[in-house]
């Protein structure tokens, strides 16, 4: 009996997935962990391995098509179920029948079946009817449940380890509504109605969640970006020739990661139990591309310098705009630095990610007359805000925050 | 309130229900004035007179065919089968003529027929291969026929007087280990407990466990032993096999997600085999682990030997080890 290949769940608020492209066609031989299909989900293409080793047998959804996370895409003969043809492969085998002169209680380990340890994922989990009727009920496709941490024997996801993770799934935030009816009847003359985009709907549902969870507090400072203008200004053609564009957001992270570094407080989590300040630096950059926003994110941006900072945010905007972001580019975040000054703003308030404490806005460096030694001079003057999360910590730490970074800008000496 | 050995409460039982009503008689192998090997009708002989009690010649058929005849004619026998190891030459009377009685007459009469059956062995019996049997697996599978194991001395009164009261023909199984071994309250009044529900005799969370008689016992003992190390099993006393309290059965592993049978019977199928059936059944999705039995060994007989004996039955300790590995799947 061939095994279903189910979408994946590809992140978190993502709920539904497209066929981008089929990398195998019915027929083919496919290995464990091969590419099979390319998905686009709300932010990011991936390409999804197979879970399983076989023959692909029949594709259940063609390129185009756009699944809910969990619904069967595929269907593949197993290695598994071309030995033994016609025996259920996902069936979790209780171990042979048993000869009829067994001892009293060898029957337990029969039924229980070798406790081989490591027997997860690729069909060999060994799920209860229980586990998959809860896990049907809690909406968890087969792809999280066989990755959840089993504390049964060998390994076995138990109904109480999928409680667990469940109630902590809970704990995190409430699951992606359910989208919207579409409003009946026409719209009125001169309306129109635009279908909510996979990213439009998650944008919605994450800032709302963010504006109706975090009380959000913002402090604004000046800063005078003379010293990093005329830096980058004298090395922008040369990093170009090298291959590398000098943006002025590679500078902004930068600085946020020293900042950051000197400020834990503000690289964290808020959960009701307490506040968890985060171990890595994780920037996030918020990018627009045609359908919205998308926000890829530079791993450990502290221990990067300038120049690794630079290529992180060539090398992912050009992803991000291709397409071809792949799910650890966009997950991990700790801080967020959206830069609508690009766009001409002068000044901004944004929405904390949920999960964060506080999300940094890099306004438009306009050049203003300012006073400098009692003399009015002519400076290229950005505006610094930071919008966060009131519970994590209060006004005074983002003015410490904003002015270590006010302090890094205005100090900035060749290449630091 | 008294508190009384499992034999004296069915002696009891018998003794007031012969006193209430005249047409009960007992018959059976020194059952008179020997009172009876194992002692349940001591002193029946002196007080209701030989045409109540009856010594019959050592012949199963002849007990069971009599009682028949005399249930047919308007009495309402109780037959003692010494031990249940020698009831198969009475088979055909109890499977082919009593059982049916009720469905081959249209529900026109029945057949009031109580048999007691002293069954199941262990080291303390030394019954070796024929004294020790356990018969319920033949005789479930009998539609017309109940069949009752009771544990606590307060059940086995109160089911004793619904077998001898019941129209139609009831096995009453007693385990000859709990005779003298367990004792309870046992009201002094009379009072019938229906046959049919089972009761939860320990609540629990982690798993179920479903046993009857003697291996209700160890069953209660090996649930407390494992309780200390966080296990906590819910142990349900069928006390009635035929008709099967299914409701409470499902209503338990619907609980727990996780269930074991217990019983001293020949492992294959044995009693146990319809009650993991019913589960499957019904309580599938329920299921968080196997469905376990634990059991007497596929050998033809409880050997005399001890070792050997407490080799072939389940033990405390045996169900014990069971539960852990149903914990802990």
């Amino acid at each position: 009996m061939p095994v279903e290949i189910k979408l994946p769940q590809l992140g978190e608020s993502i709920h539904e997935g497209t066929i981008a492209r089929w990398l195998k066609q019915p027929g083919d031989r496919v290995d464990k962990y091969e590419p099979l299909v390319e998905i686009t989900t709300d932010k990011v293409n991936v390409e999804m391995p197979s879970p399983f080793a076989g023959v692909l047998k029949e594709l259940l959804a063609a390129e185009g098509d756009t699944r809910p996370v969990g619904s069967p895409i595929a269907l593949i003969e197993t290695e598994a179920a071309v030995v033994s043809a016609g025996q259920p492969t996902r069936a979790p085998a209780l171990g042979p029948a048993g000869s009829d002169e067994s001892p009293v209680v060898e029957p337990v380990a029969r039924a229980a079946g070798p406790a081989a340890p490591a027997e997860k994922g690729a069909g060999g989990a060994r799920l209860s009817p229980l586990v998959l009727r809860l896990a049907g009920e809690h909406n968890i496709p087969l792809t999280v449940l066989e990755t959840l941490p089993g504390t049964g024997a060998g390994g076995r996801v138990t109904k109480d380890d999928l409680l667990k993770y469940v109630a902590g799934r809970a704990a995190e935030g409430p699951a992606p509504s359910q989208a919207p009816a579409v409003p009946s009847g026409a719209p009125p003359a001169g309306d129109a109605f635009i279908k909510l985009t996979p990213i439009r709907r998650s944008i919605a549902q994450r800032m709302a969640q963010s504006k109706r969870d975090i009380p959000h507090a913002y402090g604004v400072i000046e800063v005078d970006m003379n010293a990093v203008v005329a830096w980058r200004e004298s090395q922008k053609v040369g990093w170009q020739r090298g291959g590398t564009s000098l943006t002025y957001t590679a500078f902004f992270v930068r600085a946020a990661a020293a900042a950051l570094r000197a400020h834990p407080i503000v690289n964290a989590s808020w959960t009701d139990e307490g506040i968890v300040t985060r171990g890595a630096v994780n920037i996030g950059i918020g990018i627009a591309v045609d359908e919205g926003l998308i926000v890829p994110v530079i791993h450990h941006a502290d221990q990067l310098d300038l120049a690794g900072i630079a290529k992180a945010l060539d090398d992912l905007s050009r992803r991000a705009r291709a397409g071809r972001l792949g799910l650890d580019d966009i997950q991990g975040g700790t801080f967020t630095i959206t830069n609508p000054g690009v766009f001409g703003s002068i000044w901004s308030m944004p929405i904390v990610v949920p999960g964060q404490a506080a999300i940094l806005a890099t306004d438009a460096i306009v050049k203003r007359a300012v006073v400098r030694d009692d003399a009015i001079a002519i400076r290229p003057i950005m505006h610094l805000g930071l919008a966060f999360d009131h519970r994590v910590f209060d006004g005074a730490t983002s003015m410490r925050f904003l002015n270590t970074m006010k302090t890094w800008f205005e100090g900035f000496r060749d290449g630091r | 309130m008294a508190e009384l050995r499992l034999l004296d409460a069915i002696r009891q039982a018998m003794y007031e229900e012969m006193q209430r009503d005249a047409r009960v008689v007992v018959l059976g192998e020194d059952v008179g004035l020997k009172g009876g090997v194992f002692g349940a009708t001591d002193g029946f002989y002196a007080e209701f007179g030989e045409a109540r009690v009856l010594d019959t010649p050592v012949a199963e058929s002849l007990i069971i065919g009599a009682a028949i005849g005399m249930a047919a004619d308007g009495l309402v026998p109780i037959a003692e089968i010494q031990f249940s190891d020698f009831i198969f030459p009475a088979f055909n009377q109890i499977v082919s003529e009593a059982a049916r009685m009720r469905y081959r007459s249209n529900g026109a009469f029945g057949c009031p027929l109580t048999i007691r059956a002293p069954y199941g062995g262990g080291v303390e019996v030394h019954g070796g291969l024929y004294h020790s049997q356990s018969i319920e697996a033949y005789f479930t599978h009998v539609p017309g026929l109940k069949v009752v194991a009771p544990y606590t001395p307060y059940d086995a009164k109160g089911l004793l007087k619904a077998a001898i009261r019941d129209p139609d023909p009831v096995l009453f199984l007693e385990h000859k280990r709990l005779y003298r071994a367990i004792r309870g309250e046992v009201p002094d009044d009379d009072y019938v407990l229906p046959i049919g529900p089972a009761a939860v005799r320990r609540t629990g969370t982690t798993l179920s466990v479903f046993a009857y008689g003697q291996m209700l016992h160890e069953t209660l003992q090996a649930a407390a032993e494992v309780a200390a190390e966080g296990i906590d099993a819910e142990v349900v006393d069928l006390r009635t096999l035929r008709p099967l309290d299914t409701q409470t059965i499902l209503a338990s592993v619907r609980k727990t997600s996780k269930a074991m049978i217990v019983y001293e019977d020949n492992r294959f199928m044995g009693f146990g085999a319809e009650v993991a059936a019913t589960i499957a059944e019904e309580a599938f999705e329920a299921l968080d682990g196997p469905i376990l039995r634990v059991a007497g060994l596929d050998v033809p007989a409880v050997p005399y030997s001890d070792p050997l004996a407490a080799t072939f039955i389940p033990t405390a300790g045996k169900i014990a080890d069971a539960m852990r590995r149903l914990a802990a799947y």
